[in-house]
């Protein structure tokens, strides 16, 4: 069983990397040196001028896959606790998982089909 | 009380110590696996076999100048590398090092904060990951940044799922979700990868995969995108997007080994009976020795497979290591329910 003292410790770690990120990037700020010019500044885009603004709109699948993620991270996280508590459910739990990943493969096949993971 | 903040803070010192130092000298051993496997020398000029190379690195990275680009956005500029380096550094709280040590009749243990979710904090921590990258490529405000990220981010949340079912199969099992119950269940030679050879090899591509490794280096791939999400970065900012890489690299090394080959058991050495401070310092040993030839398999792998195409490695993630992993969660359940 954990108590909240451990999680102290990770608040600990915490600090300690934090601290060193913080160093580190102060650090470099005043060490390095600083001749700024114009041309430098620009982003680099293969030595031409740059054109525009880089935000643009970019292709709907990543999108797409990022909606998909969400649900099927979701899916996953069920499973967790059932997994953690499986030895108690027996034949009972084992079959209720059947019946889920059954639903979630239903809804997977179903992307699937539809096109949704095609990339070509 | 005081002993104990006082333990877990010298800990936690040498932990960030011990991964900076084996993050510094991967670089090194990268380089000269890379020269040895393409038969050339690698770094030597940098002290007695080129050993002083990364501090030699490390001074250069923080003399450069740095760039913040006139069209990004400032905050968020600084705000990605420290982000992406912070988790890295964050995730080895919970990685149990080794057996505890015996003080003058107290017990310590070698392991930073024993929670009993460990792992689902290794997948929280591991997934905030993406926002360092998103983050940095979003700001710079550059389109091969952009790119990078958007292209990063896609790939890591793919390949979250595959592992995080895949460690399903591992809870199953051991019925807990802590690190240190999940070895402990892997005494006297029962280690994982024998009972989950399957699951095994889906975490450890999701490994690859998450770490932004080749074959999976579409993030930073050279000949499309100049370098990905970091393209805009110099100096030290640039310096702490690479050591994360390395960072993350050593612990998911290290976790591989705790999940599935026994942390820091190894079959024989708990029958031996050997004093506890012995046995301890033997059982960091071995986790150590398994990390360490983990990391070298990332570099084997990472100089010896071609890089993917964008839709193969999409279509590896969702077609073949989603379906894969939830036959093996369903195998290994029928495997507890009705031959155990």
């Amino acid at each position: 069983m954990s108590n909240p003292i451990d999680y102290a410790a990770i608040f600990i770690q915490f600090l300690v990397a934090a601290g060193f990120i913080v160093t580190t990037m102060l650090a470099t700020h005043w060490i390095g040196p600083k001749r700024k010019s114009e041309k430098k500044l620009d982003n680099f885009e293969c030595g031409i001028d740059s054109q525009g603004n880089a935000r643009l709109p970019f292709s709907i699948k990543y999108f797409l896959t990022a909606i998909l993620f969400v649900m099927f991270d979701v899916e996953v996280i069920f499973m967790y606790p059932w997994a953690v508590n499986f030895k108690q459910l027996g034949t009972f739990g084992f079959i209720e998982m059947l019946l889920f990943t059954g639903t979630l493969l239903l809804g997977f096949f179903y992307i699937i089909k539809k096109g949704a993971l095609k990339w070509e | 009380m005081i002993t104990a903040i006082l333990f877990k803070t010298i800990l936690v010192a040498i932990i960030f110590l011990v991964s900076l130092g084996i993050a510094a000298y991967s670089t090194y051993a990268e380089r000269k696996v890379a020269a040895f496997m393409q038969d050339r020398v690698g770094p030597d000029r940098a002290g007695p076999f080129g050993l002083l190379q990364p501090i030699a690195d490390g001074v250069k990275m923080f003399t450069k100048e740095e760039i913040i680009p006139n069209a990004s956005d400032r905050i968020l500029f600084i705000l990605g590398p420290c982000v992406f380096m912070l988790t890295a550094l964050m995730m080895s709280a919970v990685v149990p090092w080794g057996k505890s040590f015996d003080i003058g009749g107290v017990e310590f243990t070698m392991q930073v904060a024993d929670i009993n979710i460990g792992i689902l904090y290794i997948m929280a921590i591991a997934s905030i990951g993406v926002y360092g990258i998103m983050i940095g490529g979003w700001a710079s405000n550059n389109k091969y940044s952009l790119l990078g990220a958007i292209r990063a981010s896609s790939q890591m949340i793919s390949y979250e799922l595959a592992m995080g079912m895949s460690i399903v199969a591992i809870i199953l099992m051991t019925g807990s979700l802590s690190l240190r119950e999940i070895v402990d269940g892997q005494m006297h030679g029962k280690w994982n990868v024998f009972y989950q050879p399957l699951g095994f090899i889906i975490f450890l591509v999701c490994a690859f995969a998450e770490a932004n490794r080749a074959p999976f280096d579409l993030a930073e791939c050279e000949t499309e995108l100049i370098g990905g999400y970091h393209t805009e970065f110099s100096s030290m900012k640039l310096g702490l997007y690479l050591f994360a890489e390395y960072v993350s690299m050593f612990i998911s090394s290290a976790v591989i080994s705790c999940l599935y080959f026994g942390g820091y058991h190894f079959p024989g050495i708990d029958s031996l009976d050997l004093p506890q401070n012995l046995a301890a310092i033997i059982s960091v040993a071995v986790l150590f020795a398994k990390t360490l030839f983990f990391i070298f398999f990332f570099m084997w792998i990472r100089w010896t497979v071609p890089r993917f195409r964008y839709d193969q490695l999409m279509k590896l993630g969702w077609q073949i290591f989603i379906p894969l992993s939830i036959i093996n969660i369903l195998a290994t359940g029928a495997w507890m329910t009705f031959v155990k």
